[in-house]
């Protein structure tokens, strides 16, 4: 009985094998048989979807060739140099995007600087040591900070905090720090600390939101692992959690950086708007952003308003390279769990 | 079976001075760490806390029924409202809706329930995620380089399409998560019962994951609400009543800015008022849209 | 009115998976035909063929024939047409969340468009009675979710759904291994009243639920089929050895 290479045979277990039927079919039935297969519309239906998903590449590409057409004439003038220079003169026409490039890396790393130990601190606080019935209610107000739109930031600075860094924090940073060469000359309460203190606010949600998501993704058996060498709660922390999600914290940190860097609004209205390279931070700066937003709509003559697209495609190519690299490094983490940046 | 360790390490003795610093210094650090997170969680709420009081402060004190129903005093002139601002708004973000949200719902929909797996949809979430990231002045000067230099005038629908594109990976992303939660054997109940994939998709699929699809396009919705910087070379901003798509539109962020960095302190008060309704609005749609979804759901759905 | 079905040289893969093979059999009209075997063996896997549902999983393929009456179901017809006509209940109950206890079992109708109020209010009631859950639901049909009921009552809801469409085969795949004891017996009722007007396929792990509802029984082993006979036959005189082996409990 042994014989594992039976030959297929058909059985046939019942003598009525052919059924004859003899019933009219239900209203119900004959409904259903005359549907069609449905096959055009399922085929259609799934070509509009793809159609739309693909349309994300299209506004992709649409951005990225509209930006280059429309910077030709600059590119060409000035080529490469242009990010190398710091002249920045409408009338005689000569521009290079030095200036901007400094004022804007050199607000979103001081943003970075004082944003991300903060984040940490929260996001380590909200996963590991808040209190089950604060968590809830702090992680919605550091998410309200997120709902605030960047105008609204800029006003508050404004009006609070740009009084606030003129007659309280300025002068103390002198006292304290003035030798530093970091804080000196006239403070006017605007300049790049005080563009860097409202950015470093903006994006302080978004760093805490996504490492808290990132550190919750850690295993608890990774928590009790060193718990249990009797490691005490900071070393759990920092061996069982941080360790494990580094490289996700770092996307993350970058998501904020990328965020940082295309920030308009509440820059535009603090930083002083003055093209020019300064160690000091109580000087006025200009950056990327702020200049499109300041000088685009009354640039006149060709080449200015070529210069300002060029450089907004430089914002575009930088800000889609740190954000994709930072998507890389939060999937590699959380593995395509929901990225819940707004 | 006698066995006899070669080596016998001395027992750990926790009472020798080295051990007891140890701890001791182990400890000090843990209180630390525990003092420093608390300080930066505060540290952060502070200035929210900060912002949101003084906003109310200012905002209400400024409120008056002439907000809503004047358009901008020349300068000089007091009083004046922004409710041309409010309606310019109103109008923008209903055609960035109109024309973001089926975009943005329908390549949710292929990610979840067509390309799953697929290259190409790893490629849509990951560009998505990407553009998601992209500073939204670009966003302004590409929609200013298409729509504005083909019309030759600043224009709500320039402001609409912005936005528009603004708001497409968002709400792609939400749907695409909202509708991975739905179970597959409810997609199997339908498929077996004969109903096609598309019809399957729209009323299985994306009705059971409605609530969380409505919200998600709530936020986008939000996020795009508050959005100065593409609509200040695309919608431009005007100062008096406008309702024609394709002429320049006031709107509330807009005008917001315009009297923020103004000298009268006239337009500062309205500016404070401006901010504080765009945020109650924004709160407010976000709170009832998302109670009218949960009220939608039968009672005892899972 | 049920018909017969024809199953010819039936091959079905996952990936490189060979998970059934060469299957060759009649399930007779109008009767219950239960599928057992140890997991794993193919037994869902086929009752997922007779209905081309196996094919919605992108890396799933099979190549045969079958023949539901004089209908080739891979030739003559789309995958849709062939789920209309055949009822599909599951292992677990998947109601749908949205919708009520009416919109549940009228969906195979209202999502392939039908519209007769009428009819629809006819079948949703005689197909819950069929099912024999009109009683316990009659009062808050339009009221209440069919994801409120308990797992019993949804899945007696799920062979009501697949009643309601009237279709000619009703496949079963363990359609009581998620349920309490007492919801397992009233189902296994139900197989029993309706077994006289549907041609019933049921896929079991529960040898003692293949002998309670079904004439014919087909022993499933390693993606082939090692027996088909009357159910009577295979639990007392099997011709296989390994089909004694699996009913008298040596493996499986």
């Amino acid at each position: 009985m042994q014989t594992s290479n039976l030959a297929p045979a058909v059985f046939v277990a019942d003598p009525h094998a052919v059924q004859i039927r003899t019933v009219e079919p239900s209203p119900v039935r004959a409904f259903l048989n005359a549907r069609g297969s449905g096959k055009l519309a399922d085929g259609s239906f799934a070509a509009v979807m793809m159609l739309c998903a693909c349309s994300i590449f299209a506004i992709v590409l649409f951005i990225f060739s509209i930006l280059i057409l429309r910077s030709k004439l600059s590119l060409v003038a000035f080529g490469w140099k242009f990010f190398t220079r710091q002249a920045w003169d409408p009338v005689s026409g000569d521009f290079g995007a030095l200036p901007f490039i400094y004022g804007t890396l050199a607000t979103s790393f001081l943003a970075l600087l004082i944003a991300v130990p903060l984040a940490l601190g929260v996001a380590v606080f909200l996963t590991e040591l808040c209190p089950k019935p604060l968590r809830g209610p702090i992680s919605f107000l550091t998410e309200l900070l997120a709902a605030i739109p960047s105008v609204v930031y800029g006003l508050w600075a404004v009006f609070v905090l740009v009084p606030l860094m003129r007659d309280v924090l300025g002068p103390f940073l002198y006292k304290t720090l003035g030798w530093t060469g970091f804080f000196e000359g006239t403070n006017f309460g605007v300049g790049m600390l005080t563009a860097g203190i409202i950015l470093a606010i903006m994006i302080l949600p978004i760093i805490s939101s996504l490492t808290r998501d990132i550190m919750t993704a850690v295993p608890n058996s990774q928590r009790e692992g060193v718990l249990a060498l009797g490691a005490t709660r900071w070393e759990m922390i920092r061996i069982g959690v941080l360790r494990n999600s580094r490289i996700g914290i770092v996307g993350a940190i970058m998501l904020g950086l990328g965020r940082a860097l295309g920030e308009t609004m509440a820059v535009t209205m603090v930083i002083g708007n003055h093209p020019e390279i300064n160690k000091s931070l109580f000087a006025p700066g200009y950056t990327l952003a702020s200049v499109i937003a300041n000088e685009f709509s009354e640039a006149t003559g060709d080449l200015y308003l070529s210069a300002l697209i060029e450089i907004g495609l430089a914002l575009f190519l930088v800000t889609i390279v740190v954000n994709a690299i930072a998507r890389l490094m939060v999937w590699a983490v959380t593995r395509g769990a929901p990225a819940r940046v707004a | 079976m006698s066995y006899q360790p070669i080596h016998q390490p001395p027992p750990m003795d926790f009472r020798s001075k080295s051990m007891r610093l140890n701890t001791l210094r182990r400890s000090v650090m843990n209180h630390l760490i525990t003092a420093l997170s608390i300080l930066a969680t505060l540290l952060v709420i502070a200035p929210l806390v900060a912002i949101l009081a003084y906003l109310i402060y200012k905002g209400a004190s400024s409120l008056n029924l002439a907000f809503f129903t004047h358009i901008p005093a020349p300068v000089g002139e007091p009083g004046g409202g922004m409710a041309n601002s409010i309606v310019g708004s109103g109008i923008i973000l209903g055609l960035s809706s109109l024309m973001g949200v089926p975009i943005g719902i329908a390549a949710g929909v292929y990610l979840a329930e067509f390309g799953r797996g697929t290259l190409l949809a790893n490629a849509v979430r990951f560009t998505a995620d990407v553009l998601n990231g992209v500073p939204s002045i670009v966003m302004g000067i590409a929609i200013y380089s298409l729509v504005v230099m083909q019309q030759k005038h600043f224009s709500a629908l320039a402001g609409g399409v912005a936005l528009a594109i603004m708001m497409v990976p968002t709400i792609t992303r939400t749907t695409e998560e909202m509708l991975a939660t739905v179970p597959h054997a409810i997609r199997e109940a339908a498929l077996g019962l004969g109903v096609p994939k598309w019809r399957t998709a729209i009323s299985v699929s994306l009705r059971t994951a409605s609530p969380g699809i409505i919200t998600g396009c709530m936020l986008a919705f939000a996020r795009v609400a508050g959005e100065t910087a593409p609509l200040l070379f695309t919608a431009f901003g005007n100062q008096f009543w406008s309702f024609k798509l394709n002429e320049p539109i006031a709107a509330l962020p807009l005008q917001i800015f315009v009297y923020a960095i103004s000298p009268y302190d006239e337009w500062h008060r309205l500016a404070w008022a401006g901010a504080l309704v765009l945020i109650v609005l924004i709160m407010v749609s976000v709170t009832l849209v998302r109670i009218v979804a949960n009220r939608g759901v039968l009672k005892g759905a899972s | 009115m049920g018909v017969g079905i024809q199953v010819e040289n039936l091959n079905a893969w996952y990936g490189s998976t060979h998970t059934l093979q060469d299957i060759n059999l009649h399930i007779p009209a109008n009767h219950a035909t239960a599928l057992i075997g140890p997991s794993g063996c193919g037994k869902s896997t086929f009752v997922r063929c007779l209905n081309r549902m196996h094919e919605t999983n992108p890396i799933a393929r099979a190549t045969g024939v079958i023949k539901m009456g004089d209908l080739d179901i891979y030739k003559d017809a789309s995958p849709v047409e062939i789920r209309r006509r055949v009822g599909m209940v599951f292992q677990r109950p998947n109601p749908f969340p949205t919708m009520s206890i009416y919109d549940n079992v009228a969906s195979g109708l209202k999502l392939n468009g039908f519209r007769n109020r009428r009819i629809l209010d006819e079948t949703v009631e005689r197909s819950l009675k069929q099912a024999a859950l009109w009683e316990e639901v009659k009062d808050d049909l339009k009221k209440k979710s069919g994801a409120s009921l308990s797992g019993g009552q949804q899945q007696r809801m799920c062979i009501a759904r697949a009643l309601a469409v009237d279709p000619e085969v009703l496949l079963m795949d363990e359609p009581a291994s998620a349920l309490d004891p007492v919801s397992t017996s009233k189902i296994e009722d139900l197989i029993f009243q309706l077994k006289s007007q549907y041609t019933i396929v049921i896929v079991t792990h529960n040898m003692q639920q293949a002998a309670r509802v079904a004439e014919n029984t087909g022993f499933f082993l390693n993606g082939k089929m090692v027996e088909f006979d009357s159910t009577h036959k295979i639990f007392t005189n099997p011709s296989d050895k390994r089909t004694e082996d699996y009913i008298t409990g040596r493996f499986g």
